[in-house]
């Protein structure tokens, strides 16, 4: 999918009317089958740029097109099939925790399945195989028919990234696919990530904390800082001391921060139940 | 006293302000309920109480009542579940229809105005439906279908509806929907969403509810009965006009144990869910 940004500016729903938008006067053409990391401290508008993209949030100002497309021109019916060819990893996995990891992972599948056959679904797996191929790309394949709520939080993060790889979509956004990873686990993770993406000729955009995953895996990056595009070059180009100006305010980040965890395994506690 | 500030109680004035205020208000309240509890005790009522009570005994267990009573206990709990069942069958559309949750256009800020005024006319309607006591729709449906179980279904199935709806739209809307929002966002159509975030989220908690809700239906739906809708209530109801009172006693005693044996199944179904 090409993605064509003019001038884009985007604020979070939430954000004050008068607060400076989240990201501002952003300018960018990503062509079919690129790979773009966006780095940037925490807080440059990397996340609010991903979900601008991703026809989650209107743009404030300027324009975004999708395969020449206008999204917030189209009838909603229409927006909603266009958000069934792009798939957006949030960064926090989003799984409800009674679920199967089957079932969560073949959610991906939903836009492209009719209504009647998701149902029967929940029956019945309806294509095990392709699950178990996509869970078997990120190390989880024995994972298959164990509850979310079973799984660690790198766990988790690996199956909201294996249900990628079963979307329709011709346009990945992946939220710091690394967060909740340990190191080999994250070479696992971002392995698979540009190589499906290349394999399929999917287009990649991925927000990343890891500024040396991003150098040697991505062709092409992306610079944030305070919600402004600083940079937009080919990995090759990048120097050191542009990064050092990137992460001006907060160079402890740029070394790269250890994996954090996501919250723990909740325990098992008995419904609660509401007398109203 | 103002010499040694920091020794006095500074909550000191407004604790006992409002306590005064609260007696203050408390007063033309009980003027309004004929609150008089010292009336239970003159010569006249604990007469006519003991006599009632004493009215108890024996229990009545000849096998042919017990029969009968085994009978309309049974109906009683038909008529809560098929009030629940038919209650659903209205409350579980009408809260997908409601429910902001589902809402496409409210992914990116504020929700559009024709979906907006449809959710709100929804829920007056679950308001509507829930705030008349299942007792006056009963009363109209024993005039309309005639004496027996099938009124008391049909009250319990309107009142209930409207309550399941309101709370089941309270529960959805006060859970975690970054599955949910994240799967609409994704493309999703609104009962995918529904079948695939949404569900497995709430279950347990949606469940439970059901489960407490139908446990009131046993309760209420021996209410109903007084008015004529068949089950335990209306043998209730008839022994009692009869002066039967060993009858009333043994109904209630196997009333006490329905309500306990349904409680109980809940808290397991409960438990099992968590």
């Amino acid at each position: 999918m090409r993605i064509f940004a003019e001038r884009l500016s985007a604020r979070h729903p939430a954000a004050k009317a008068d607060a400076p938008p989240a990201l501002a006067e952003a300018s960018f053409t990503i062509e079919p089958g690129e790979q773009v990391a966006i780095i940037g401290a925490s807080g440059a508008g990397k996340t609010t740029l991903l979900h601008a993209l991703a026809c989650a949030l209107p743009p404030a100002a300027g324009t975004v097109t999708l395969d020449g497309v206008a999204p917030w021109q189209l009838p909603r019916a229409e927006l909603q099939r266009l958000r069934g060819q792009l798939f957006l990893a949030p960064q926090v996995p989003p799984l409800p925790p009674r679920q199967r990891v089957v079932t969560a992972v073949l959610a991906g599948r939903l836009p492209a399945l009719g209504f009647w056959k998701s149902v029967a679904s929940l029956f019945y797996p309806y294509d095990i195989p392709a699950a178990h191929h996509a869970l078997t790309a990120f190390d989880l394949a024995e994972k298959i028919f164990e509850r979310v709520d079973r799984l660690s939080g790198g766990e988790r993060q690996r199956v909201g990234l294996a249900r990628a790889l079963l979307a329709p979509a011709s346009l990945w956004l992946v939220d710091e696919p690394l967060s909740a990873l340990d190191p080999r686990r994250a070479e696992l993770a971002i392995t698979t990530l540009t190589g499906q993406a290349r394999e399929r000729g999917v287009t990649l955009v991925t927000t990343l904390h890891q500024v040396d995953v991003a150098l040697t895996r991505y062709q092409r990056i992306i610079g944030l800082a305070n919600g402004k595009l600083t940079f937009d070059l080919p990995a090759k180009d990048v120097t050191r001391e542009m990064l050092e100006r990137l992460y001006a305010e907060h160079p402890e980040e740029l070394g790269g921060p250890a994996p954090e965890l996501i919250d723990p395994v909740p325990a098992k506690q008995p419904a609660v139940m509401h007398c109203r | 006293m103002t010499a040694h500030p920091a020794t006095r109680d500074p909550a000191w004035m407004p604790r006992v302000f409002w306590t005064l205020a609260a007696v203050v208000m408390l007063y033309p309240l009980l003027v309004a309920t004929e609150f008089k509890p010292w009336l239970l005790f003159d010569e006249q009522s604990r007469k006519s109480t003991l006599r009632f009570l004493a009215d108890f005994f024996p229990l009545v267990a000849s096998g042919e009542f017990l029969i009968m009573v085994a009978k309309e206990t049974w109906r009683t709990v038909a008529i809560a579940t098929a009030g629940i069942a038919l209650a659903l069958v209205l409350a579980i559309p009408l809260t997908l229809l409601s429910t902001r949750v589902l809402s496409i256009s409210a992914l990116s800020g504020r929700m559009a105005a024709l979906p907006f005024v449809l959710r709100q006319t929804l829920r007056m309607a679950l308001v509507v439906l829930r705030s008349v006591p299942e007792l006056v729709w009963a009363l109209i449906f024993v005039r309309v279908v005639g004496l027996g179980p099938t009124a008391g279904v049909l009250a319990i199935a309107l009142t209930y509806a409207g309550m399941l709806g309101k709370v089941y739209g309270e529960i959805l809307e006060s859970s975690e929907t970054h599955a949910s929002a994240t799967l609409l966002r994704n493309g999703a159509g609104r009962l995918q969403t529904f079948f695939y975030g949404i569900l497995p989220q709430n279950a347990a908690e949606l469940t439970s509810y059901t489960v407490y809700r139908w446990e009131c239906a046993i309760r209420s739906s021996v209410v109903l009965g007084f008015v004529g809708a068949g089950g335990l209530g209306q043998q209730m109801d008839n022994s009692m006009k009869m002066f039967n009172g060993g009858e009333v006693a043994t109904m209630l005693l196997v009333f006490i144990a329905l309500v306990a044996l349904a409680d109980a199944a809940s808290a397991w179904l409960r438990k099992e869910l968590g």
